[in-house]
């Protein structure tokens, strides 16, 4: 078998079509110039082709196409957030994402298994409480649920009172899901190439070219690229882009660590989240237990992990799932987050004209990149900053009218 | 376990200390604008490379500062605050 994988691989014979095209040459000038080919990045450029028309679009990527966070996040999505402003956001994502995969032709392995947000005190109770309510009144579903429920639903969990964080209740969302991630940036990425988008790879912006407040264009490790419009949905790197465009940011970049143990076969179906206990962790299609704990507690560019972090995290695990302690853990990577001061989202357009932002995504962005890619294409077709995300714009720093998420991030940052 | 040198109790465990931000001067709140308060308050520089920060170990609750680079981890060195200030004034501060 190697044998024959390796004549496979010398040879030039293929089994299907490629699933992108060859990298062309770079144009002099694109109509829309995305730097970051993510999910994010590709899902703009694939909702301005299918929606706006444009499709004289460049997607820049330093690396390689999905390597940053679209490969690195914990896959889980959901929209049973605090703020009235976050659930609509994430609603819509989650309506998006539940016809993805029919319409980009791809298997996203999109799975539906329920979402439980762990409560250890009777603050987290009325967070729990806040959050259901909220999520009701938006149409989302949410409710706050008791022992007795959480054993029907979870039945694996550790529901004992005589440990350190007893679990007193629990904000139960149906609609928590988790997808391949790898498949989501594969997906948009070929079915913009279909409408005549490019992906430059190993391309990276070396300036952003202003002129009178205006973007111009880029200049890249390959040459100066003119643009109408330039899009930067770098996520970690937010703030090197913004300080050569000529703005400033609320945006720290802070690594988050996460890991897989080995196969097992499928025992659990929820997705579980513990914010006191820093947890969260859900069995992936192929039965790794994919699990994930709060950012590091300072900033850096690097994606490191650290053995603070398996220890705190596995000791956690093991009070909620005792059952994983003979367990391996098997990978372990981490990804920059850029964190903000709201744990909400920076969108929309910026201090220099026809030059727009997609940052400030910290621990919670992969759910988003369907409804943000469409959104931020509208964003970007139309000069206009959508209804949508409006709460999200940058300039509500400097009006003080912050998106306060912090109650709903996953995990007590 | 990486190690962080405190200038009051040498070298302890980083789990022992909190990060308190990069250093940067606070404007008169009585005289600034909204706007540079506002800078001052959310606004982060984010430097991939070598910044000044406010750490503080937390046994003891001993404030000081460490110059860092934020591309390696690597802690270049930690100075008390008397000596941060005194390098500061004499332009050592980069």
């Amino acid at each position: 078998m190697p044998w024959n994988l390796l004549k496979y691989g010398l040879s030039r014979k293929r089994h299907g079509p490629a699933y992108f095209p060859p990298q062309p040459e770079l144009k002099p000038a694109y109509d829309v110039v995305i730097i970051g080919a993510g999910g994010h990045g590709l899902a703009a450029a694939y909702y301005l082709a299918r929606d706006w028309g444009i499709n004289n679009i460049a997607v820049l990527e330093k690396g390689y196409l999905g390597g940053g966070n679209t490969a690195r996040n914990t896959t889980i999505i959901r929209a049973n957030y605090l703020t009235p402003e976050g659930v609509a956001f994430y609603k819509e994502s989650v309506e998006l994402w539940r016809e993805l995969d029919r319409e980009l032709d791809i298997n996203l392995m999109y799975s539906e298994r329920g979402h439980l947000t762990l409560a250890h005190s009777d603050g987290a109770i009325r967070t729990a409480r806040w959050r259901a309510e909220v999520n009701k009144h938006l149409g989302v579903d949410s409710q706050l649920v008791f022992p007795d429920d959480i054993a029907r639903i979870c039945p694996q969990l550790n529901l004992s009172p005589s440990v350190r964080y007893p679990i007193l209740g629990a904000l139960y969302h149906p609609p928590g899901a988790i997808a391949r991630h790898d498949a989501v940036a594969w997906g948009y990425g070929r079915e913009a190439c279909r409408q005549g988008v490019e992906i430059h790879q190993l391309t990276e912006v070396e300036d952003v070219l202003t002129a009178g407040g205006h973007v111009t264009g880029v200049k890249t490790n390959r040459g100066v690229i003119h643009a109408g419009k330039v899009l930067q949905a770098v996520a970690a790197s937010s703030t090197l882009l913004a300080d050569m465009a000529g703005f400033r940011l609320p945006i720290q970049t802070v690594p988050l660590q996460a890991c897989v143990t080995e196969p097992l076969k499928p025992i659990l179906d929820p997705i579980i989240v513990s914010g006191s206990l820093h947890v969260y962790l859900s069995q992936s299609a192929r039965g790794e237990f994919v699990m994930g704990g709060s950012t590091d507690p300072y900033a850096l560019y690097s994606t490191r992990t650290s053995l603070d972090f398996k220890e705190g995290l596995a000791a956690h695990v093991l009070e909620l799932l005792p059952m994983l302690a003979e367990v391996p853990i098997m990978r372990e990577w981490a990804g920059m987050a850029d964190m903000t001061p709201d744990f909400s989202p920076v969108m929309g357009r910026t201090p220099v004209e026809n030059y727009y932002i997609d940052a400030g995504w910290g621990t919670w962005g992969f759910k988003a990149t369907p409804v943000c890619g469409k959104r931020m294409a509208e964003c970007v077709a139309s000069d206009t900053q959508p209804d949508l995300l409006h709460p999200f714009r940058l300039s509500r720093i400097d009006e003080l009218d912050f998106v306060g998420e912090r109650g709903a991030a996953s995990v007590g940052h | 376990m990486k190690i962080m040198n405190c200038p009051l109790n040498g070298p302890r465990n980083i789990t022992e200390f909190i990060c308190g931000g990069e250093v940067r001067e606070m404007p008169d709140p009585a005289t600034s604008s909204d706007g540079a308060w506002v800078d001052y308050l959310f606004m982060e520089n984010n430097k991939a490379g070598v910044i000044y920060e406010w750490w503080c170990h937390v046994p003891t609750t001993y404030w000081f500062v460490a110059r860092r680079d934020t591309r390696t981890e690597e802690i270049i060195e930690t100075l008390t605050v008397a000596d941060f200030s005194g390098a500061a004034a004499t332009g050592g501060q980069s």
